[in-house]
C-alpha cells in the first residue's frame, strides 16, 4: 500500500487558540477516513492545513508521490450561496479545473469533458445551464462534489458534506462518496459529525478530542476505546 | 432644446469638451461596473461609497495645501482600499461598521479643511462631480485604466470568477487569493478617484453597484452579469449624458436616475421570466 498522505506531530491554531497538537497520522491510497471531533476541535482547520492554505505552527505534512496540493478535491463547510450569486451549475463546476489547468487563461475541452463528466456521474448534468441559485440543498451539495471531482486527483477533502441535507438527500451523497472510493479507488477524507454512519463506511477514523488527545485507527479499534462512548452515547 | 442640440455640436464644444468627456465616462463605466461585480458579489459595496468619501477628504486637503490633487488622493484612497478590505476580511471586527467610522471621518476632515480655508466652491466639485470639466491626462488614465481592468477581465476570468465565488476553494486551487484582492482594491481605488471627478463622491458608488444589480435581475450566469452590466452602464451613461445637455440637469445625477431606471425595468423583466433575484 503506497502512503498517499502522512501528518507528522502537526500542531495549528485557530485566531490564535491552539486546536491541534502533536497530531499523527498515515492514510494508504484507497482509505476513506472520516475526521470526528466536536465543534471547535479542529476538524476544519486540519481540513484547511492539509489543504495548504493554512500554515502548520510545527510539524509536517508529507504528500506522498506525485501529490500536489492542487491536485486535492475540497468541499468547504458551508458554502452559502442562498444570497443569489448568479453563477451556473456548469460554470461552477468548471471552477475545479482551475488547478489542473496552471497559468494558461481558458479551460481547455478536455477540461470542460472532466465537468460534463463529473456532473453526469453525480446526476446533475441535466442542471448545468440552471442558475445554482435555484438549486436545493441536495442538489448544491452535489454540484459542490462535481467541482471537487473536478479538482482531484486522487484525494478528496470533504468539510461536513452532509450539513444541511434532509435524511434521503444525506443517504444520496454517502452512496455516490462511497462509491467514488470503493469504485474509483479515490481517497476520501470527510468531515463527518455521524459517528454511526462513519464508523460503518470508513477504513479509518480519526477523533480530535482536544488539542492534546486524538484517536487515530481503524473503526473497530475506535469502538473499542473509552472515547467513542462519549460520542456514541454510552458512559465512560 | 433645439438650441442646445445645434450648441451641443459645435467643434469647440464637441471636440474640446464634450468628446472627453465621453471617451472618458465611458472608460470609467466599464471599470466601475466590471469591478462592481467582484465587489458586489462578495459583498464589499460599502467600501466603493466609503474610499469615495476617503478620497473627498483627500481631495480637499490636497487643494487646501495646493497640492495636485490626484497626486495626494490616488495613494491615500489606494491605502485606504487595502485598510477597508483587510478590515472587511477580519471577522473580529464589523466591517460595515468599520467602513462608516473611517469614511465619515474623512469626509468630516475634508469639510472642516476646507470651510476653513474657505474654498467650498472648488471643493464642492469633488462632491457633486463636473464631468465636463475632465482633463486631458484624466482622460488618458481613466482610458488607460479600463484598458487594465478590461484585459483582466478577460485573461483571469476564470480566476476572478472562483476567488469571487468561494475564495477557500480557489486558495485550495493554488489561486493566490490575497494577490487578486489586492489588486481589485488598486484598480477600485483609482477607479473610485477617477471617477469622483466625473460624478461626485457622493454618486459614484451607485456606478459601482447599480449595473451589477440590474444585471443580477435577468442574468443567471456569472459571464451573462459581467456583459451585461457593462452594457446597462455605458449605456446609462451615455443617455445620461444626452438627457443633462438637453435639459441642462446635473451629468452625474442624470446617469443614476436612468441608471436606476434600467434597475427597474430588469426587475420587472426578471419577474416575468420568474427568474429569483436577490433577496
Amino acid at each position: 500500500m503506497k502512503t498517499i498522505i502522512e501528518c507528522k506531530d502537526a500542531a495549528a491554531s485557530y485566531d490564535g487558540k491552539k486546536v491541534l497538537g502533536s497530531l499523527s497520522f498515515k492514510l494508504n491510497e484507497g482509505d476513506l477516513m472520516c475526521i470526528l471531533g466536536e465543534n471547535g476541535s479542529g476538524k476544519s482547520t486540519l481540513v484547511k492545513c492539509l489543504l495548504g492554505i493554512k500554515p502548520l505552527d510545527s510539524g509536517k505534512i508529507i504528500m506522498g508521490e506525485g501529490l500536489k496540493p492542487t491536485d486535492i478535491g475540497y468541499l468547504p463547510q458551508y458554502t452559502n450561496i442562498s444570497n443569489g450569486f448568479p453563477a451556473t451549475v456548469s460554470e461552477v463546476v468548471l471552477s475545479g479545473c482551475l488547478g489542473r489547468r496552471g497559468l494558461r487563461p481558458f479551460y481547455s475541452s478536455a477540461e470542460k469533458k472532466i465537468a460534463a463528466q463529473a456532473m453526469e456521474r453525480l446526476g446533475i448534468a441535466d442542471l448545468a445551464k440552471r442558475s445554482c441559485r435555484e438549486l436545493s440543498g441536495g442538489q448544491q451539495q452535489r454540484m459542490f462534489l462535481a467541482r471537487a471531482m473536478c479538482a482531484a486527483k486522487k484525494l478528496l477533502l470533504l468539510d461536513e458534506p452532509l450539513n444541511g441535507l434532509d435524511p434521503a438527500a444525506q443517504e444520496e451523497m454517502y452512496t455516490l462518496i462511497t462509491d467514488l472510493n470503493k469504485k474509483d479507488g479515490m481517497t476520501v477524507i470527510m468531515v463527518s459529525h455521524d459517528v454511526m454512519r462513519s464508523v460503518d463506511c470508513a477504513s479509518r477514523i480519526l477523533c480530535l478530542c482536544n488539542s492534546d488527545h486524538c484517536f487515530f485507527g481503524t473503526p473497530e479499534e475506535y469502538l473499542g476505546s473509552h472515547i467513542s462512548s462519549k460520542f456514541i452515547g454510552g458512559t465512560k | 432644446m433645439n438650441e442646445n442640440i445645434r450648441l451641443m455640436f459645435t467643434p469647440e464644444f464637441f471636440g474640446a469638451i464634450l468628446l472627453p468627456a465621453l471617451i472618458g465616462g465611458i472608460a470609467i463605466t466599464i471599470c466601475s461596473s466590471l469591478l462592481g461585480v467582484t465587489l458586489v458579489l462578495k459583498r464589499y459595496s460599502m467600501i466603493g461609497d466609503g474610499l469615495s468619501h476617503i478620497g473627498y477628504g483627500a481631495l480637499s486637503v490636497a487643494a487646501v495645501m495646493n497640492l495636485a490633487p490626484l497626486k495626494v488622493a490616488l495613494p491615500v484612497v489606494v491605502i485606504a482600499a487595502f485598510i477597508l478590505l483587510r478590515l472587511s476580511e477580519s471577522s473580529k471586527i464589523n466591517g460595515d461598521a468599520a467602513i462608516a467610522l473611517f469614511s465619515t471621518t474623512a469626509l468630516a476632515a475634508g469639510i472642516l479643511v476646507s470651510s476653513k480655508a474657505g474654498m467650498t466652491n472648488d471643493v464642492s466639485h469633488y462632491m457633486f462631480g463636473s464631468i465636463l470639466a475632465m482633463t486631458k491626462s484624466d482622460v488618458i488614465l481613466s482610458v488607460v485604466l479600463s484598458v487594465i481592468v478590461i484585459l483582466a477581465f478577460i485573461f483571469l476570468y476564470n480566476r476572478i470568477f472562483s476567488v469571487t465565488f468561494d475564495e477557500n476553494f480557489a486558495r485550495a486551487t493554488g489561486v493566490n487569493a490575497g494577490i487578486y484582492n489586492m489588486v481589485f482594491a488598486v484598480l477600485t481605488a483609482v477607479t473610485v478617484v477617477l471617477g469622483m471627478m466625473m460624478m461626485g463622491a457622493l454618486l459614484i458608488s451607485s456606478l459601482i453597484v447599480i449595473p451589477t444589480l440590474t444585471a443580477m435581475r435577468i442574468c443567471s450566469s456569472f459571464k451573462g452579469v459581467v456583459l451585461v452590466s457593462g452594457a446597462v452602464s455605458v449605456a446609462s451613461f451615455l443617455t445620461g449624458m444626452m438627457m443633462s445637455l438637453l435639459f441642462n440637469t446635473a451629468p452625474g445625477a442624470s446617469i443614476v436616475i436612468v441608471n436606476v431606471f434600467f434597475f427597474l425595468v430588469f426587475s420587472v423583466i426578471g419577474k416575468l421570466l420568474r427568474r429569483p433575484g436577490i433577496s
